[in-house]
């Protein structure tokens, strides 16, 4: 096991925990009618977001996905207004524009979830083009899927990052569903990430239900990008708890395949390494009690949020 | 003032907004060493470098998309589209990403990307390089639509679509780019927004745009030899539209004839001839009349090919018809 330290531990099973939290009582708020439209959970692929942005400076960049509430909350993004986004309320990230599929953040640098699969990877090259063209030295984080990878644009996006050397890392969330097409009907390769040969960029392969191992794995690819030397795909192999989003019941994911990935859960195995690094239990329990306030807090500051006004919606666009 | 070419004009107002602001880069396919096939990035590269002219792979989705992102972080980029028609691999791009990112973020972001591309019909270039597709993205909220038909216009509002915080999709024709016109020797920019009268007149209100535009002039001269007065309305572009100037100018001839080279259905024509009817019915001598293309794919056949779209002789039909005048016996 690498040797990390207690605090990033701490940090990274905070983060892990406040993402699992923050989802589940999201579900509860779509059950009751506070949330509506889609939502895209990340149950179960919650190391990725904590170990892949672990390694990141605060000016980097990340390009999100239609399943990214993880993604936004390791980026820093605060759980008040991410749940005022999916009630779609003023207060929201995107003031009641976007909800779950478009939280974004300037500030914050996470240039946006999408609702269309895989057109975030272009953008992301085009991000690490304009840090380029300024000589910033900002690498950009593009988090990709298996089902991204299918398509035609993630192909071209992987090419021009590679022949321009480009500062940014392909974070290749490999649940192993395309909504319900498993990835065995849809790719000939054992692994996704051989496909970076295609491209001359190095490809991995990493256990993505561990958030200290996808944080070593991608040591090498953000030195790398941040040093000029071009992109890596960083292929992180995970399963979703559920169907491809909440209404989606997943009925289709065979129930041996899901209990043994359950039994390797994000959570729990930070929770192991805590406990094994000799963090008391009672720190681990003062953790979850802490991010269970921050979350019943962000959906108290959710629900008491006034809605968007109509009046501005329509002085807004008289000018588009 | 200099009498310049439509692509040398284009040309003049790449370099000097890469002159003036470093952020601007443009990028393409041979945009580099061969200068586009109009050649209006020419000599680009060696000026500013293979940094600010980068010649890309044919990925048309994946540099709209690089567009986008480079806009979204802080650049200013220049993406050149050959053809409008290959446009149409990178709509995902255009359409959900660079339209919306500005209000979907919730302001929080903007995307200060221009899309330069041509189109039209006019070299036998046959059906999949010589559309008219600017309706479409007309439809989409979001986006500004440029279609100069002078080199004048063409300097002036390329650099203000670079200037401009917003997704500008800059229609080019390529029948206009050898044409030649009066260029200002000072700095000129020219409003996104704003029509021109490019032809005073009295007797009818024609408006067009692009390579139709100067169609119209050619007619409204032997129009005129006839007597009749043809007030010519270039709007210049088509989001946002000035159609105060083009209201304004009904309101004075009390006729409209609107002339596109797009197919008839669906068109900006029939647009601009709903807004004029819903704002100046009262002025209205008659219904505005549209000329427009075919509702075909464009053919290669040069006399099938003309056929498709408006030529001089149907303006000046459509317009002695409205105003009511006899054809002239020959």
């Amino acid at each position: 096991m690498p040797d990390v330290d207690i605090d990033l531990l701490e940090r990274m099973y905070t983060t892990a925990r406040t993402i699992r939290r923050f989802e589940e009582r999201a579900v509860e708020q779509y059950r009751v009618g506070n949330i509506r439209g889609y939502l895209h959970l990340y149950l179960g692929e919650e190391a990725i977001a904590v170990g892949a942005i672990a390694g990141l400076e605060p000016d980097d960049y990340i390009v999100s996905t239609h399943r990214g509430h993880g993604h936004a909350l390791a980026k820093g993004h605060e759980p008040g207004p991410m749940m005022a986004e999916l009630f779609g309320r003023a207060t929201g990230y995107c003031g009641g524009r976007g909800g779950s599929m478009h939280v974004a953040s300037g500030a914050l640098r996470n240039l946006g979830a999408n609702g269309i699969v895989a057109a975030g990877v272009p953008i992301a090259v085009g991000a690490a083009m304009a840090v380029r063209q300024r000589g910033g030295r900002e690498v950009v984080v593009d988090f990709c899927s298996d089902g991204s990878s299918a398509n035609g644009v993630w192909h071209e996006a992987l090419n021009m990052a590679s022949i321009w050397d480009l500062p940014v890392v392909f974070v290749l969330e490999n649940n192993q569903f395309a909504v319900s097409t498993p990835i065995s009907a849809s790719a000939r390769v054992a692994r996704l990430s051989e496909r970076a040969a295609a491209y001359g960029m190095p490809g991995i392969t990493v256990d993505g239900n561990d958030a200290v191992a996808v944080h070593e794995a991608m040591r090498e690819p953000i030195r790398r990008a941040r040093a000029g030397e071009g992109p890596t795909l960083v292929e992180c192999m995970t399963y979703r708890h559920g169907g491809h989003h909440v209404n989606d019941p997943g009925l289709y994911l065979p129930p041996d395949e899901l209990q043994r990935w359950k039994a390797h859960d994000p959570v729990d195995v930070l929770r192991a390494r805590l406990l094994a690094s000799g963090v008391p239990a009672g720190r681990i329990a003062e953790i979850d009690a802490s991010v269970e306030a921050t979350i019943e807090e962000a959906v108290r500051f959710a629900e008491a949020s006034p809605q968007p006004s109509v009046e501005d919606f329509l002085a807004e666009v008289s000018a588009l | 003032m200099s009498r310049i070419k439509y692509r040398q004009a284009l040309r003049d107002a790449l370099r000097e907004e890469m002159l003036r602001d470093e952020r601007v880069f443009c990028i393409g396919e041979g945009i580099g060493e061969r200068g586009g096939s109009y050649k209006v990035t020419d000599g680009l590269i060696g000026e500013f470098g293979p940094g600010r002219v980068i010649d890309t792979p044919l990925s048309e989705a994946g540099f709209v998309g690089l567009g986008v992102g480079a806009a979204i972080a802080g650049s200013r980029p220049v993406v050149e589209l050959l053809f409008i028609d290959f446009l149409l691999l990178a709509m995902d791009q255009v359409v959900n990403q660079a339209a919306k990112y500005r209000f979907m973020s919730g302001g929080q972001g903007h995307v200060p990307l221009v899309i330069r591309t041509q189109g039209g019909a006019g070299n036998s270039l046959a059906a999949q390089h010589s559309q008219s597709l600017e309706a479409m993205f007309v439809q989409v909220p979001g986006l500004k639509v440029v279609m100069p038909s002078t080199p004048a216009d063409a300097k002036g509002l390329l650099k203000a679509a670079i200037r401009d915080d917003d997704p500008v999709v800059f229609i080019e024709h390529k029948l206009l780019y050898m044409t030649e016109g009066d260029v200002p020797d000072e700095e000129s920019v020219v409003p996104l927004g704003v029509a021109d009268v490019k032809r005073p007149g009295d007797d009818v209100t024609l408006v067009a745009w692009s390579h139709m535009l100067t169609k119209c002039l050619t007619a409204a001269e032997e129009l005129a030899a006839e007597g009749i007065s043809v007030e010519v309305v270039d709007p210049r572009t088509l989001v946002p539209l000035d159609i105060a100037t083009i209201v304004a100018s009904v309101r004075r001839t009390g006729r409209l004839v609107v002339a596109q080279e797009a197919p008839r259905r669906g068109g900006v024509a029939g647009e601009i001839a709903a807004e004029v009817s819903e704002r100046a019915w009262d002025a209205l001598r008659g219904p505005v009349v549209r000329v427009a293309g075919r509702n075909t794919p464009i053919p290669f056949n040069l006399a099938l090919e003309q056929a498709s779209i408006p030529q001089i002789a149907d303006i000046v039909a459509t317009v002695r018809g409205v105003v009511g005048a006899r054809t002239p016996v020959a």
